[in-house]
C-alpha cells in the first residue's frame, strides 16, 4: 500500500514539505530589487504584528510586578514595579503552584512518552505486518480525530469513573455475568475508578491519531531490503523495532515529542474535570481559582498581581519548548496537521 | 507495495492491541453512550433509561437558548477566524519577503500557540477588565463606555479577541509553509516580467496560496466550536446572561452543572455531526477541488 493509495494521504501537504523542512533557510525571492519604500514598510507591518502579539504578554508580566494597590490603581501603571519575585513566590509557596507544576510536569512528560510510544507500536504491526485487519485497524484509529474530547465529554467523564464499564456492561448483556455466577457464585463487579489520580489525567490522552499517521508515514518509506537484511540477520520483528526503526525516527519523535508536549501541559478541560482533590491537580486548572470572583471583581479582593504571576509560571514552559525546539515544532505541526 | 514482512501475526496483535483498547473504552464507547442518552430519559430513580426517540433534540431545538448559543458559535467563530486569518496572512506574506530580521518576526508570531487557553482567557480577561487594566483608562475618560462585565456584546467581543490571538500563530505557521512551498520558478518568471514585489504577491502568491488558505479555514472554524472552552471558562463563564454561551460550553454546564445527561448528550451528537460534517467538507472537496497550477 503505497500513499497514493491511501484516500487520506492527499490531505497530509504534498510530500515535498515533508522532506525538505519547510522554513528552511532559502533566498529571498526579490533580492535583485531595491525597493527601500516597500522594505520601510514591510518591517513597519512586522513590527506592529510583534507588538500586537507580545503586548498583552507584556501588560501580564507588568501585572505580576507590581503590588496589589499598584495593580488597581487608576489609571493604570504601565511600568514595572519590584514585587515580581514576591509575587511569584506568592502564587508558587502560599498558592501551592510547587506541587501542581509538579503534577503539570508529570502528566506532560507521562503523555508526550505514550503516545510516542503507542504511536509507533501501533504503526509497526500495521505496516511491517501482512494482516487483512490492517486497513479497518487504521481506520478505527484514523476516525477518532473526528471525536475531540470536547464532543463526548459527558461519557467520557462516566468512563473516567470506572474504565471498566464497557467491559462489565458487555459482560451482562451476553449473559457471561449470569454464566460466571451460577458457576462459581462469584458477583462480577469491574471497577476501575481514574479520578483524582495520574492514570487518569494520562492514559485517556494517549491513544493518537495523528501520531500513529506520522509514524505510519515514516515506515512506509522504510526500504523492503532494510526488513529483508533484518531478517536475514536472523533479527526478529521486535529487535528489528527497537534496533533498527527507532534510531531511525529519531527527528519523528522530535517532532511529535514538542507538539504532543505543548498540547498535554495546556489541557484543560479533562482536568477540570476528573480532578478535585488539589493535590492532583494541574497548572493550568488552578489559574482559574486565582481570580476572586467568578464573574465580576465586586466583592473579593482582586488580587490580578497573583493572577497574572500564576499566567506567567503557566505559560513560561511551553513557549521555552516551542522556541528552542522551533524547527522540530513547525515540522511536526505540518506534517500531522494536527 | 511492500513485499518484505514480518510472519508473526500474534506480535502485529499484541502491538496494536493498547491503542485499539484505549480507543475502545475512551473514545469509541463514550461516543455510542451518547448516542444512547441522547434517545433516551433518564429514569428519576434509576432503575434503566427509557426510549424517548427524537424528544430530547426536540426539547433542545425548540429551546431559545440553544438557538442563542448557536448564534453565540457562530459570530465567535466568523469573528475569530476573520481576524486570526487576516493578521496571519498578512504577518505571512510580508515575512516570507525574508528581508533582515526575519529570524526574528517568525518566533515572534509562533511563540503565542504556546499559550494554554486559560492562560490566554485570565491574561485578555484582566487587559480588558473596566476597572484594573488600560481599559480603565478609556472608562476614566468615557464612563461606562467599556463593560464586559455587564454588557454581553462586550464580553463576545472580549471573548473573540482572545480566541484570535492565541489563533493567530497556528495560521502564520501555515500560511508561511504554504508560501514557502511556492516553486521559487514562478515567483522568479514574474519578477522576470517585471511584476513587482506587492503585484507578485497579489498575483501569483496569493492564489497559489488557495488550498493553504482553505485548509486553515476549515481547521479554525473547527477548532472555534471544539477549543473555545478554556478561553470561554476562564474570561466569562458563559455571561453575562449567556451572550458568551458556546456551543461546546452549553453542553459543559447542561451536563456537569445542570446534571442533564440526556440534554447534554443531544447536544454532543449535533456538534459531533457538525464536526464530522467539517471534516469531510476538508477531505472531500477542499483537497481535490483547490489546486496549484
Amino acid at each position: 500500500m503505497t500513499q497514493a493509495d491511501l484516500p487520506l494521504a492527499s490531505a497530509v501537504r504534498d510530500p515535498d514539505a515533508r522532506i525538505a523542512s519547510p522554513l528552511r533557510k532559502r533566498r529571498a525571492p526579490g533580492m535583485v530589487e531595491n525597493t527601500p519604500l516597500l522594505n520601510i514598510l514591510t518591517h513597519l507591518i512586522l513590527l506592529s504584528g510583534m507588538i500586537i502579539l507580545l503586548f498583552p504578554m507584556y501588560l501580564v508580566f507588568n501585572a505580576a510586578t507590581l503590588s496589589l494597590q499598584e495593580v488597581n490603581a487608576q489609571p493604570a501603571h504601565l511600568l514595572p514595579g519590584d514585587q515580581f519575585w514576591n509575587n511569584i513566590r506568592e502564587a508558587w509557596v502560599t498558592r501551592d503552584f510547587g506541587q501542581k507544576f509538579l503534577n503539570s510536569l508529570i502528566v506532560a512528560l507521562g503523555v508526550v512518552t505514550g503516545k510516542i510510544f503507542i504511536a509507533c507500536i501501533t504503526a509497526f504491526g500495521l505496516v511491517f505486518f501482512d494482516h487483512r485487519l490492517r486497513m479497518p485497524i487504521f481506520w478505527a484509529v484514523f476516525i477518532t480525530l473526528m471525536l475531540p474530547l470536547e464532543v463526548r465529554i459527558v461519557p467520557t467523564y462516566a468512563v473516567a469513573a470506572n474504565a471498566l464499564q464497557p467491559f462489565q456492561t458487555i459482560l451482562d448483556w451476553t449473559g457471561i455475568s449470569w454464566l460466571i455466577r451460577t458457576v462459581s457464585g462469584i458477583e462480577v463487579a469491574l471497577e476501575w475508578n481514574m479520578l483524582n489520580s495520574y492514570t487518569g489525567l494520562i492514559v485517556p490522552l494517549i491513544a493518537t491519531a495523528t501520531g500513529t499517521f506520522l509514524y505510519r508515514q515514516f515506515f512506509l518509506t522504510i526500504p523492503d531490503e532494510l526488513v529483508e537484511a533484518a531478517k536475514m540477520d536472523g533479527a526478529g520483528p521486535l529487535r528489528f523495532l527497537a534496533e533498527i526503526l527507532v534510531p531511525l525516527s529519531r527527528t519523528n519523535i522530535a517532532a511529535l515529542a514538542t507538539i504532543m508536549f505543548v498540547y498535554s501541559w495546556n489541557q484543560y478541560l479533562w482536568p477540570l474535570l476528573i480532578i478535585t482533590d488539589p493535590s492532583y491537580s494541574v497548572v493550568a486548572v488552578e489559574l482559574g481559582k486565582l481570580v476572586p470572583d467568578t464573574n465580576t471583581t465586586g466583592g473579593a479582593i482582586p488580587n490580578w498581581h497573583i493572577a497574572m504571576a500564576g499566567t506567567l509560571i503557566v505559560t513560561v514552559p511551553p513557549v521555552i519548548v516551542v522556541i528552542f525546539m522551533q524547527r522540530w515544532f513547525v515540522r511536526g505541526l505540518i506534517n500531522t496537521d494536527k | 507495495m511492500r513485499r518484505a514482512y514480518f510472519k508473526n501475526n500474534w506480535i502485529a496483535a499484541l502491538v496494536v492491541a493498547p491503542q485499539l483498547l484505549i480507543i475502545f473504552v475512551f473514545f469509541y464507547w463514550p461516543t455510542t453512550q451518547a448516542l444512547y442518552w441522547a434517545f433516551t430519559f433518564e429514569q428519576p430513580w434509576g432503575g434503566g433509561n427509557e426510549w424517548a426517540g427524537f424528544e430530547n433534540f426536540r426539547m433542545i431545538l425548540t429551546d431559545d437558548r440553544y438557538w442563542q448559543s448557536i448564534r453565540v458559535s457562530i459570530v465567535y467563530a466568523a469573528g475569530a477566524t476573520i481576524l486570526s486569518m487576516g493578521m496571519a496572512l498578512i504577518l505571512a506574506v510580508f515575512a516570507d519577503r525574508q528581508l533582515r530580521g526575519y529570524k526574528y518576526y517568525r518566533i515572534g508570531a509562533i511563540w503565542p500557540y504556546a499559550v494554554a487557553a486559560p492562560a490566554v482567557g485570565l491574561a485578555f480577561r484582566f487587559i480588558f477588565n473596566p476597572s484594573a487594566g488600560i481599559m480603565s483608562y478609556v472608562n476614566a475618560a468615557f464612563p461606562g463606555f467599556w463593560d464586559p462585565i455587564l454588557n454581553g456584546d462586550h464580553a463576545l467581543l472580549m471573548v473573540i479577541i482572545a480566541g484570535a490571538w492565541k489563533q493567530v500563530a497556528y495560521n502564520f505557521i501555515f500560511f508561511l509553509a504554504g508560501l514557502q512551498s511556492i516553486p521559487r520558478s514562478l515567483i522568479e518568471a514574474g519578477a522576470m516580467d517585471g511584476a513587482t514585489v506587492l503585484r507578485r504577491m497579489g498575483d501569483i502568491q496569493l492564489p497559489l496560496l488557495a488550498p493553504t488558505f482553505f485548509f486553515v479555514l476549515v481547521i479554525n472554524i473547527t477548532d472555534s466550536f471544539t477549543d473555545s472552552f478554556g478561553i470561554v471558562d476562564t474570561m466569562t463563564g458563559g455571561g453575562p446572561a449567556r451572550a458568551t454561551n458556546l456551543m461546546v460550553y452549553k453542553i459543559y454546564v447542561d451536563g456537569f452543572q445542570g446534571l442533564d445527561y440526556s440534554g447534554a448528550a443531544a447536544q454532543s451528537i449535533i456538534l459531533m455531526f457538525l464536526v464530522i460534517a467539517l471534516t469531510v467538507i476538508q477531505f472531500r472537496y477542499i483537497e481535490r477541488k483547490v489546486h496549484y497550477t
